[in-house]
């Protein structure tokens, strides 16, 4: 690869086994600072296997480093102080916690009382149901509600770089629209994402670049543009 | 004397036990569904313990007050039993975390073993009679009595259950141990680490453990290296009761279970008394007349009652009193 330092998050040759089964086949990809940048493809490629690879909550082989340290060698439980955080497949939100509680665990690892306030109070401001529902065990939200808490309890830890496992899935169009607006309001705030979804054309309007992803393996990596214009793209996940 | 109030203040206080012995099942289980079979055992540690301390403040013969000589007898079991705790989680189920769920059962029950004789390598095979240092008075109430003991016990175990249930709600550690019952991958994404919090679980109920040593110790007035067994069994089924892996389920199952023994124990011999039933008592007219009565089941079947019990709920719901039926929204 090319000799200047490395990207905010850059994966080397990253590598998911799973038995014997390849899930993700020796892929390199980088994210810059300030960037959202999305990763799509069909069902089974391996995006969400990447991106639990990139949260160590499963075993990979290849380089993983993110500012300047290598995350491959780390806990999981580790990530979230040095400013990574991921929303994973299916919410992950604590079902017989309430919403507050939820959010207050997005915050366990910090220590700043007034500053979490603040951020929760920002949250709240942002998306005004959870507020509604604080007290409310979370496994009474819907599923828009599950997927901002989701998101919402991701931000209480300030992360640097927020990574997001298909936060479309299940949810209803209207819904839909809704957290992607609430996605594009956080990268504007300066947090730099890295987006997983299936839903092509939809991450494709909301990320500025994209790699698409294909049985295990990165088949194209271009401008966001780009790829809603290359007919591969268009024919493939796009419909067209 | 009124047996029925009787009963059921005797079945309050063993069941204050039991739902102490049994927050310790819940809690680990809720974390890592392991059912730790050493922690009768635990408990057994607790009491001999504290056993030694006492007889040893004792036998200093200082003007202490009976109830600091007890407090004493605690404070050396709780780190001890802790100790204890931490050492099974760290040395016997850590490395089998990933293993088949048979394996580290059966290892519960070989810690099980092991502790058990330990202890009786240390304290020997005889039982131990726990000095009566405390003074036992009774307070007569509505035709029973109450000793001070059963308030201690009753009084002790209400702070502890309110004590763990304020760690567990409202502290963050608490919401963190909640958090990882629930989800241990995504409460590591927060930052919790696993391991601790699995830990702590271990030492928490072991300290609670302790403590019910001691009150079990000073209620039976006795001390024995195989105590732990029956008392951790029943525990287990008062857990199972309340629904596992639910602390209230564990109070509720516990105190619950202490009442059906006591009342069963209480009128088992009254109900099973062949005398009384007028088909088979005019069979045995000539054996009622002698002894006024023919008892099928005394109150020596006091066990029957928590594995009765136990079985029932197996059969007929499983998940406890207050266990949540598994449904899972999406």
């Amino acid at each position: 690869m090319t000799s200047q330092p490395y990207a905010l998050l850059e994966a080397v040759s990253l590598e998911v086994h799973y038995g014997g089964i390849a899930a993700v086949k020796g892929i390199s990809f980088a994210v810059e600072e300030g960037e959202l940048v999305c990763l799509i493809g069909a069902n089974g490629a391996g995006k969400t296997s990447t991106l639990k690879a990139l949260a160590r909550m499963i075993d990979a082989s290849g380089e993983i480093h993110y500012r300047q340290e290598r995350l491959d060698q780390l806990p999981s439980h580790a990530l979230i102080g040095r400013g990574l955080a991921l929303v994973p497949e299916g919410r992950g939100v604590f079902a017989r916690l309430t919403v507050a509680e939820n959010l207050a665990m997005g915050a366990y690892h910090r220590n700043d009382r007034a500053e979490i306030k603040h951020d929760l109070d920002r949250i709240y401001a942002m998306l005004p149901r959870l507020k509604e529902r604080a007290e409310q065990v979370a496994g009474t939200l819907s599923g828009g509600e599950q997927q901002m808490l989701a998101i919402g309890r991701a931000l209480m830890g300030r992360p640097k770089l927020l990574l997001l496992d298909e936060p479309s899935m299940g949810l209803a169009p209207l819904m839909v629209e809704k957290v992607f607006e609430v996605i594009r309001t956080v990268a504007t705030q300066g947090v730099t994402i890295l987006l997983v979804e299936q839903n092509a054309r939809l991450a494709l309007h909301t990320c500025t670049r994209g790699y698409v992803m294909e049985s295990g393996k990165i088949t194209l990596a271009d401008t966001a543009a780009n790829l809603l214009a290359d007919p591969r793209v268009r024919a493939a996940y796009l419909g067209e | 004397m009124d047996i029925f109030l009787q009963q059921i203040i005797n079945g309050l206080t063993t069941g204050s036990v039991y739902a102490i012995v049994a927050l310790g099942y819940t809690m680990v289980y809720g974390v890592i569904q392991l059912i730790n079979f050493a922690h009768g055992e635990v408990v057994m540690i607790g009491a001999m313990t504290a056993f030694t301390v006492i007889m040893a403040v004792v036998g200093l013969g200082l003007p202490l007050p009976p109830a600091l000589i007890v407090l004493l007898g605690v404070l050396a079991a709780v780190p001890v039993c802790m100790a204890i705790g931490y050492t099974l989680e760290r040395v016997a189920y850590r490395p089998l975390r990933h293993a088949p769920r048979l394996a580290p059962l059966i290892t519960a029950i070989g810690m099980s073993i092991i502790l058990q004789h330990l202890a009786l390598l240390i304290w020997g095979r005889d039982p131990r009679a726990f000095p009566q240092i405390m003074e036992n008075a009774s307070f007569a109430i509505g035709g029973a009595a109450i000793s001070t003991v059963q308030i201690a016990i009753i009084l002790m175990s209400v702070v502890l259950m309110a004590g763990l249930t304020w760690f567990v709600y409202r502290t963050r550690f608490g919401i963190a141990i909640r958090a990882t019952a629930e989800d241990v991958r995504v409460a590591a994404l927060m930052g919790v680490d696993a391991n601790r919090v699995i830990a702590a679980t271990f030492v928490i109920g072991a300290g609670l453990g302790a403590i019910a040593g001691v009150m079990v110790g000073t209620y039976y007035g006795i001390a024995h290296y195989t105590m732990g067994f029956t008392l951790g069994l029943k525990a287990f089924s008062a857990a199972v009761l309340g629904g596992i892996g639910n602390l209230a389920g564990a109070m509720l199952g516990g105190i619950v279970l202490g009442l059906v023994e006591a009342l069963g124990t209480g009128y088992i011999g009254d109900l099973t008394d062949l005398c009384r039933w007028p088909l088979v008592g005019g069979m045995l007219a000539e054996r009622c007349e002698a002894d006024g009565h023919a008892i099928l089941f005394g109150s020596n079947y006091q066990d029957v009652f928590a594995f009765l019990v136990l079985i029932l709920v197996l059969v007929f719901r499983p998940s406890g009193l207050l266990g949540e039926r598994v449904s899972e929204r999406a």
